[in-house]
């Protein structure tokens, strides 16, 4: 076969849709695991500032190893490899009494959700005409709700199967968190539907860039780059952006948002909500029997799934991978890249907002916990849905 | 008779926690910041910083052994350190002083005199049981060796470390 003819067979829409959906997921699944070992790193890093400590300051390059005189410490950013590979060259151990298999599939059911989330999030434009989103399905938001809830069975089991009481009771605990804050964080988006009319991440994204981030109340009016050299079209695009339903949306769009924020620290195990693992009081929690790759699968999971919750907090609210004025990709593949690099921006912003809140807060009381969710934020979502729906309905008519 | 404690009355900013949550991200932010510009921080480097020359002069270091101001070991062998010793870290092994020596009448010196700084618990009890003011703890503390047989002091490493003592008894000096 000669090229033309591959060249050919590579771009009939199937096969061409094929490989590039392949691809993206293997890069992005690379780039998001790499991504985890970087917060890791950027975790110790920030909470020994918090603390007035220096953290991690001294695996860099082992020159010394090499038969160099001095070690490169490069600030400490060989930790985000000596970790990982400490982890994976450990023992093993399966303690008697538990039960194997289950044992041994609990660290796999925590990683996968967080991982299938990612299938969804638009992480950015497109790129040589390939839309940057693995799975651009209309049921986008619904999809990440029924996945996250998944990840439940994995602590659970890991839990449950250890057969031991601190995991256990951090297993039980974990679920009825779960199910606690899985409910505000469902009823939290609703009004977003109802503003956006769809469940599409990528059509809420584009809604989004057409009239603002949801958090953003003001938002000018066909904002673009042509526009900054024609200041009487500024004026103009300045002007049309003032909306009163737009400021008004603003009120039920914070909370929710701020429901939707806490929830996802609820539903990925962050302080102040850790009570599945709280090692003051059960130890380590669900994962106190695990050790080696097991543990580190957990551990892999649990960033996987801040990462993840960033990236549907940005999505939703924060903009998705757009900034004002700057273009999309269909402009040329460096607004591509740009836009994908604004993505990963804000979802990093996103996870040192969750590091900073971790070194700030204490955990929360289980009872505390358990009223926050049923007795706060479950009738504040409720309401929110009606004010919405009571500014829409007064605004339009 | 049980103690009631009456529970503060909560106003509505402190019981919807936010105003709690902000002031608290402003402090740790603070401290954040002042971090990154290397201002703050109170970690000690170890290897390169050390606290030592804040140490006291009572500080319980390695056990060592001295030599007086005329270069004559004061140990004389007696073996109540090794008694003493509650880990027994310390092996004594005496000899005579030959008749041709200068300090022949001091009788006793050790010919070999190991510490086992693997077992030493550093009580210093060897310090305080000697006679002839011979051990001292110094301020030596970062001890290290590859294997058992590295941990343990010689009698060269023991005077080496120990150094001269200068200003205590002299009951064994030529001009008394």
């Amino acid at each position: 076969m000669d090229t033309a003819l591959i060249l050919h067979f590579l771009t009939t829409p199937l096969v061409f849709l094929i490989w590039t959906t392949f691809l993206k997921t293997f890069i992005l699944l690379n780039v998001v695991l790499g991504v985890v070992s970087v917060t890791v790193f950027a975790e110790r890093k920030v909470s020994a500032f918090i603390q007035d400590r220096t953290g991690p300051n001294r695996v860099g390059i082992p020159m010394t190893l090499l038969g160099g005189k001095k070690d490169i410490p490069l600030w400490g950013l060989g930790q985000m490899i000596a970790d990982p590979v400490k982890l994976l060259t450990k023992e093993n151990f399966v303690p008697a009494g538990v039960n194997k298999f289950f044992f041994w599939l609990a660290p796999k059911l925590v990683l996968l959700p967080p991982l299938l989330v990612l299938a969804v999030l638009p992480f950015g434009s497109s790129l040589f005409g390939v839309e940057m989103t693995i799975a651009n399905i209309n049921v986008g938001v619904l999809f990440i709700f029924a996945v996250t809830s998944l990840s439940v069975y994995g602590i659970t089991i890991a839990g449950w199967a250890s057969n031991s009481k601190f995991p256990f009771i951090g297993g039980i605990r974990s679920s009825s968190q779960m199910i606690s804050y899985e409910l505000s964080l469902g009823l939290s988006i609703i009004p977003i539907f109802m503003v956006c009319g769809t469940l599409n991440i990528n059509e809420i994204v584009d809604w989004q860039i057409k009239n603002g981030w949801l958090v953003a109340p003001y938002w000018p009016h066909g904002f673009s780059l042509d526009q900054l050299l024609h200041p009487k079209d500024l004026i103009h695009s300045l002007i049309a952006g003032v909306s009163l339903e737009r400021f008004l949306l603003w009120i039920p769009m914070m909370v929710s948002f701020v429901i939707f924020l806490v929830s996802i620290f609820a539903e990925t195990n962050r302080l102040p909500f850790d009570l599945p693992e709280a090692e003051q009081e059960l130890v380590g929690g669900y994962h106190t029997e695990y050790s080696s790759m097991n543990f580190a699968s957990f551990f892999l999971g649990e960033y996987a799934a801040m990462f993840a919750g960033s990236g549907a907090i940005v999505s939703i609210f924060l903009g998705g991978w757009s900034l004002p004025i700057i273009p999309d990709g269909s402009h040329g593949w460096v607004w591509g890249l740009v836009n994908i690099g604004a993505w990963f921006a804000k979802v990093s912003v996103i996870l040192l907002f969750m590091i900073w809140i971790r070194w700030t807060l204490p955990r929360f009381r289980y009872d505390q916990l358990m009223k926050l969710g049923w007795l706060g934020f479950f009738p504040i979502a409720l309401f929110n849905i009606f004010l919405t729906a009571i500014i829409l309905a007064v605004v339009h008519h | 008779m049980a103690i009631v404690v009456n529970r503060p009355k909560l106003t509505f900013a402190e019981k919807c926690y936010l105003p709690a949550i902000f002031a608290g991200l402003a402090i740790t932010w603070k401290h954040l910041k002042r971090a990154l510009f290397n201002k703050g921080i109170v970690t000690m480097q170890y290897p390169e910083e050390k606290w030592d020359a804040n140490l006291p002069d009572w500080y319980r270091g390695a056990p060592t052994l001295v030599v007086d101001e005329n270069g004559r070991e004061k140990c004389v062998s007696c073996q109540l350190c090794e008694f003493i010793c509650p880990p027994r870290a310390i092996t004594i092994k005496p000899m005579e002083i030959p008749e041709n020596d200068k300090w022949r009448k001091v009788e006793k010196r050790p010919e070999e005199f190991d510490i086992d700084m693997a077992r030493c618990i550093y009580c210093g009890l060897c310090e305080e049981v000697c006679p002839e003011e011979a051990i001292f703890l110094r301020k030596d503390y970062s001890i290290t060796g590859l294997n058992r047989a590295e941990m343990v002091h010689d009698k060269k490493t023991l005077y080496k470390l120990g150094g001269v003592m200068k200003g205590l008894t002299f009951k064994w000096n030529e001009l008394k």
